[in-house]
């Protein structure tokens, strides 16, 4: 068997996912630790991205409170995402050349010619759009009030049911930033969800725009549910096992929210977990990104 | 010869920056306080994972042993356990709502993740119940905001995490 890294087991009570994996003899620590790698990466991602989007209605909220609860949600976000790229760029420095070369496609070339440690910013500003391996849910644009609430619900139940998994992660800081994000995540779902149910069940102009925003958002549900390569059972759980619980969350809100759950067909829009993004990816990673671009390796 | 009260002394006098009625310990969030030789450890937690002021907190902490001349100073984060209200301090509770902040209630009494369910949380100025939920986000991430119904005050309430 080959030996498991030893920064992937750090607290042998949480090692639930490695140790009952059979699958794990057949990797090379070096594929392990990519997989590893990318899957922070992939968590990562999805919390900055959104955090991002959710950050455009600083300002321009329908009223003040609600301006104040979506750029809190995206600053819990964005909190989440810090953690996961500083574990990820920990994780990434000590690694040996082997890992270090498994994981090339994943690092910003700008960051290369820094010649220092790898750093949370590097990853979070100085990647190329193909390097992101966010849902594709998560960059679509924020549209209006209903389209924001719908997919801030749909992501918040998603990440709830990962994040609540992810506390027996085999990788004990993951399992710490997954303990300590899911008290943020549970308000999320909670606000995000009373909202489905006050434009669902509202006026008849409320309702047109949340049945919009369910036509326009539902085909970007199902990615989240595919396991990518990077999310093969060893320390990071398979997506589809949040799918019940996911399911039976949207129902009871679609429920109060007289909407009805569209069929879940076999079809769904997915890429960014590979990379594949939308049209509207690049947009916003440039209006993200311009800062660290034009002066490189700033600081405050 | 420092000791570790010593150090628990100092840090009763560094304020949380946006509740600067609140010491870091009336917070909550100093997890251990470890000496050895000339060296300080310090272990905090933060209260929620985006929260902008655990930057300046650790260099306010930095800050204030340096002023008696400690320079040896590491400070440290953990997650786990996550922070929560329950580790407040009485005296923290009693000075927020002093402040014109009503404090989180106890976790055990009231915490609750279903849709619509409003916390019965007291007016800090004229101390009745009659009060409503405005929103559950308010100027800081800790906090949500509410409305007294009697003395028609709205006051921000450090929610229960």
């Amino acid at each position: 068997m080959v030996p498991i890294p030893a920064y992937i087991i750090t607290d042998h009570k949480k090692s639930a996912f490695l140790l009952s994996s059979p699958g794990i003899t057949n990797l090379t620590s070096t594929h392990v630790a990519q997989q590893h790698f990318e899957y922070i990466l992939h968590l990562a991602d999805n919390a900055l991205i959104l955090g991002q989007r959710n950050a455009e209605w600083c300002g321009h909220g329908p009223v003040l409170e609600q301006d104040i609860a979506i750029t809190n949600i995206s600053l819990d976000l964005i909190g989440q995402a810090r953690m996961l790229f500083q574990h990820a760029a920990e994780i990434y420095n000590a690694m040996d050349d082997a890992g270090k070369a498994s994981v090339e496609k994943l690092l910003p070339r700008t960051w290369k010619t820094y010649g220092r440690e790898l750093q949370e910013d590097d990853l979070a500003f100085l990647r190329d759009e193909r390097q992101y391996r966010n849902l594709l849910l998560t960059e679509l644009p924020k549209g209006d009030w209903a389209q924001t609430i719908l997919r801030q619900f749909f992501f918040s139940a998603f990440q709830y049911a990962q994040y609540e998994a992810l506390q027996q992660s085999g990788d004990s800081t993951l399992a710490a930033i997954a303990e300590k994000s899911l008290k943020e995540v549970t308000y999320h779902r909670r606000w995000s969800a009373e909202w489905v149910v006050r434009l669902g069940d509202g006026t008849e102009e409320s309702r047109r725009r949340i049945e919009g925003a369910l036509q326009e958002l539902w085909p970007f549900t199902g990615e989240a549910f595919k396991a990518a390569g990077f999310e093969d059972g060893d320390f990071a759980p398979d997506p589809a096992r949040f799918r019940a619980a996911w399911d039976e969350r949207v129902a009871a809100v679609f429920a109060e929210a007289t909407l009805a759950v569209p069929a879940t067909g076999t079809w769904s829009q997915e890429g960014g977990k590979r990379g594949i993004h939308t049209e509207y990816m690049g947009y916003l990673l440039a209006e993200m990104q311009t800062l660290q671009r034009s002066y490189p390796n700033v600081t405050w | 010869m420092l000791s570790e009260d010593a150090i628990w002394t100092l840090l009763a006098d560094v304020k949380d920056p946006e509740i600067p009625v609140l010491s870091v310990l009336d917070m909550g969030i100093i997890r251990a306080v470890s000496v050895t030789g000339d060296a300080v450890e310090i272990v905090i937690t933060p209260t929620y994972s985006g929260c902008p002021a655990m930057d300046v907190i650790a260099m306010d902490i930095r800050l204030k042993l340096i002023e008696r001349g400690i320079r040896k100073v590491q400070i440290r984060h953990q997650l786990s356990p996550a922070w929560t209200t329950d580790w407040m301090s009485e005296a923290g509770r009693e000075k927020l709502r002093a402040f014109g902040i009503a404090p989180p209630n106890p976790k055990q009494q009231f915490c609750s993740t279903d849709m619509f369910v409003e916390e019965a949380v007291q007016c800090p100025r004229c101390g009745s119940w009659n009060t409503e939920l405005i929103s559950q986000f308010a100027s800081t991430a800790c906090k949500s905001m509410y409305r007294c119904r009697d003395c028609k005050e709205a006051f921000d309430h450090f929610k229960c995490h």
